[in-house]
């Protein structure tokens, strides 16, 4: 910490603080140095002119929730120390097609600027950005310290780009390449890391497809002792994930490839006996094919089980049943909805310690499909489950009588989300919209933070939300509400709101208007195929000069139609680098 | 709110359409915008045609098929269709043809047909209609008919566009499309 001060006093603030602070720099500096959350250092940032200086220079991460925010040039400037960066680019809705290609969220300025002023740049997390495969060759030579690159939901690279990783990162301790839109143009990506490297901690590639080069995998694995978190992809096979567990039983975190190989008894009992031998094991992961005859073999390697991911596995509820009942420290579930009812009721008989359930639909465009979860697993699991507070629930059919059970059960919901499949279906045994359902979860949830409603909504669910929903920071709305009223409800309640994101909502202009002074205080909003109009846009934008409003037309639509509008604060001003499909206001 | 039960679906409730703030429409929604993307974002159960549904009693009606809903990341989706296709089973290429205005559905094994012409020419005969010729520019403007199929991506696509192999490797099921929609579809 010697080095800090010297540096501090080389700054023109530091006679300021020389008189006035009593309290030593190098004291605040190490005091504030351990304070992690990003939002305690804003906080302390804002305390005086001391402490903002003392934050940014013993600032090591910096998150940045909307790339467009913020520039490179000014996140640099402010933090001279940076050592890990999370950065966020797209709005959420590009996940489900609704942004045009080229939007933007381009990470390559921000790599330049990174390289100048970040040489020893050791961490890079991106989620929703585009990245290509020059940028991460570029990232791959220009940081000789890097560690960690995580990438959640990007596009616009293959796995070339990874190639590049593997070969230039000689510190590389992890690569987590996550759910992305990659071009998958095979495995030999994986055999680029040097017979020398033996860095690796952790190593997810369970997003790709094509076949990689086991032999290279296995000595990968077997000389990087440290590895504690290991996510196959679909081409390993069962008898290849009991060779590579023999030289790795201290993972922490599995993600199986295939698991439905036709195994002899003798490898059954090979892979069951390995297995047994992963007692560090806390989070399971991808079971793709899954074979209920070869779940048994997972029961000894479950005790410690505190995340289950089963959500590419199509388990019937019997499968589950079973498992479950060798998983008594559950914490985080997902799951396919093959489960069905009496699947959600083996969890909640199981489980006592559950806090998080996601439920994923196996088929969400099939119209015949009469299976999957309704409002009864639900609810049977809020009776056995009392610290559930995190649900992301995809059902076709939900009661109000139902919600407001589940809510009574469980009072601590902070992350409620619940995706009725049917736009705007009503309860279907009152036929009443889910007003008083929603109105429950926000009367009742006082610490909720984020929710996504869905099915027939009146007006009255933004009512009840922008009167009770006190710490509601994201909301989620689509086919809902009646009126611009309903819009206006939310602006003018739930003080916390940071994100809003809505689609095919009848709000309009008066609506949109009615956020003005709200939309500074918030991250983002996204509105679209709703009634919003050119105008309303542009007078948003005349009112409210430090937000940008973005607008995306689609072809052949009326030309006074505000198609999709995306509106957020930015000390950066209007961004340069949009596609013609996107007018900046 | 009036409530019409039809074939079991309340169609009033889902159906998306025009309506401004507090008028006697109970749903104020707005219809979906055409987009280049998707040749039907339009439902058949309602949207375009309002009275239309003494149109709906024969054909079970094909659902709205609404751009990126329910909310699933594209990987999610592609890991899905991905399973359903070995499935669906080995070799054939199984997949379901609906025809607007049919009492029933087919299923037809693309892997049988090596081109788009033989394709067009096999549905041709299995449903006794004419489809007509395509064009890059026009689609198949100036038919009745045309065909359309749902990728991976859960978009709905005019036939012919793609090349034949990515065509019947992200083809999950097809719907013939009759009618003024049709026809519109040769100028998106």
């Amino acid at each position: 910490m010697g080095s800090y001060s010297s540096e501090l006093k080389r700054s023109k603030d530091s006679d300021e603080s020389a008189r006035r602070s009593s309290f030593p720099d190098e004291v605040l500096e190490r005091v504030l140095s351990l304070l992690k959350s990003h939002r305690d250092r804003s906080s302390v940032s804002l305390v005086c002119k001391d402490w903002y200086n003392a934050e940014r220079w013993s600032r090591t991460h910096v998150f940045i929730g909307n790339c467009y925010s913020v520039s490179p040039e000014i996140v640099a400037r402010r933090f001279p120390r940076i050592r890990s960066v999370t950065l966020k680019g797209k709005p959420r809705f590009s996940d489900f097609n609704l942004v045009p290609e080229n939007w933007g969220a381009d990470i390559h300025a921000w790599l330049v600027v990174f390289a100048a002023k970040y040489p020893f740049l050791e961490e890079l997390r991106l989620k929703r950005m585009a990245i290509s495969d020059e940028s991460l060759e570029f990232l791959a030579i220009s940081f000789p310290n890097f560690k960690a690159l995580s990438l959640l939901s990007c596009d616009g690279f293959s796995t070339n780009g990874l190639a590049a990783i593997a070969t230039h990162c000689k510190n590389l301790t992890e690569l987590d390449i996550q759910e992305n839109g990659i071009d998958d143009k095979g495995g030999s990506w994986l055999s680029c890391f040097p017979e020398s490297f033996t860095s690796l901690e952790v190593l997810n590639f369970a997003n790709l497809t094509s076949d990689i080069n086991f032999d290279a995998l296995e000595k990968l694995v077997g000389r990087c002792k440290s590895m504690r978190v290991l996510k196959l992809n679909r081409s390993v096979s069962l008898e290849q994930l009991q060779r590579l567990l023999v030289s790795a039983p201290q993972l922490a975190e599995l993600g199986t490839g295939s698991f439905s190989q036709e195994l002899t008894i003798h490898e059954y009992e090979d892979l069951e006996s390995t297995l047994s031998n992963c007692k560090n094991m806390h989070t399971l992961s991808g079971l793709w094919d899954a074979k209920g005859i070869y779940l048994p073999a997972l029961y000894p390697a479950c005790s410690h089980l505190t995340f289950l991911n089963l959500s590419y596995a199509a388990l019937q509820s019997v499968e589950l049943a079973k498992l479950l009942a060798h998983c008594p420290r559950l914490k985080r579930l997902w799951v396919l909805d093959t489960v069905e009812d009496k699947g959600l009721e083996a969890v909640g008989l199981n489980c006592p310690l559950l806090e998080e359930l996601r439920v994923f639909p196996a088929d969400p465009f099939d119209d015949e499909i009469v299976h999957g979860v309704t409002e009864a697993g639900f609810v049977a699991v809020s009776f056995g489950c009392p610290r559930l507070h995190y649900v992301l629930y995809f059902c076709r059919q939900m009661t109000n009588a139902a919600v407001a059970t589940i809510v009574q059960n469980c009072p601590d919901f902070t992350h409620f989300r619940l995706c009725i499949m049917n736009p705007g279906q009503p309860d279907y045994l009152t036929n009443e919209p889910m007003d008083e359902a929603f109105g429950a979860v926000v009367k009742t949830c006082t610490k909720l933070q984020r929710l996504s409603v869905s099915g027939l909504l009146t007006d009255l669910t933004f009512e009840y939300i922008g009167r009770y929903a006190k710490n509601l920071e994201t909301l989620s709305v689509a086919f809902a509400g009646r009126s611009d009223w309903g819009m206006q409800c939310v602006l003018g309640g739930c003080p916390k709101l940071r994100k809003l994101e809505i689609r095919d909502c009848p709000f309009g202009n008066a609506a949109l208007l009615s956020g003005l002074e709200k939309y500074e205080s918030m991250r983002s909003l996204w509105m679209s195929a709703c009634n919003v109009t050119m105008n309303g846009c542009r007078l948003l934008a005349r009112e409210m000069p430090r937000l940008n409003v973005e607008v995306m037309k689609e072809d052949g639509s009326d030309d006074s139609q505000a198609d999709k509008v995306y509106v957020y604060r930015s000390i950066a001003g209007p961004r340069r680098d949009a596609p013609p499909s996107v007018l900046t206001l | 709110m009036e409530v019409n039960y039809e074939n079991g679906l309340n169609l009033k409730a889902t159906e998306l359409r025009l309506g401004l703030p507090g008028s006697d429409e109970p749903e104020g929604q707005t219809t979906p915008r055409p987009n280049k993307r998707t040749s039907s974002e339009i439902s058949s159960s309602g949207l375009t045609d309002d009275g239309n549904d003494d149109h709906q009693a024969s054909a079970p009606p094909a659902k709205a098929q609404v751009v990126g809903w329910p909310p699933i990341r594209s990987y999610r989706k592609n890991c899905i269709q991905a399973k359903k296709n070995e499935v669906e089973g080995g070799t054939g290429r199984y997949v379901k043809v609906s025809v607007d205005g049919a009492a029933y559905l087919r299923k037809i094994d693309l892997h049988v047909y090596g081109s788009y012409p033989e394709l067009l020419e096999a549905l041709e005969k299995m449903f006794k209609l004419t489809i007509g010729a395509y064009s890059e520019r026009e689609g198949y403007n100036g038919s009745e008919y045309a065909p359309t199929y749902e990728d991976k991506d859960g978009d709905w696509m005019l036939v012919g566009d793609v090349p034949w192999e990515m065509f019947i490797s992200s083809c999950k099921r097809l719907r013939i499309m009759k009618g003024s929609e049709a026809r519109g579809l040769g100028c998106v």
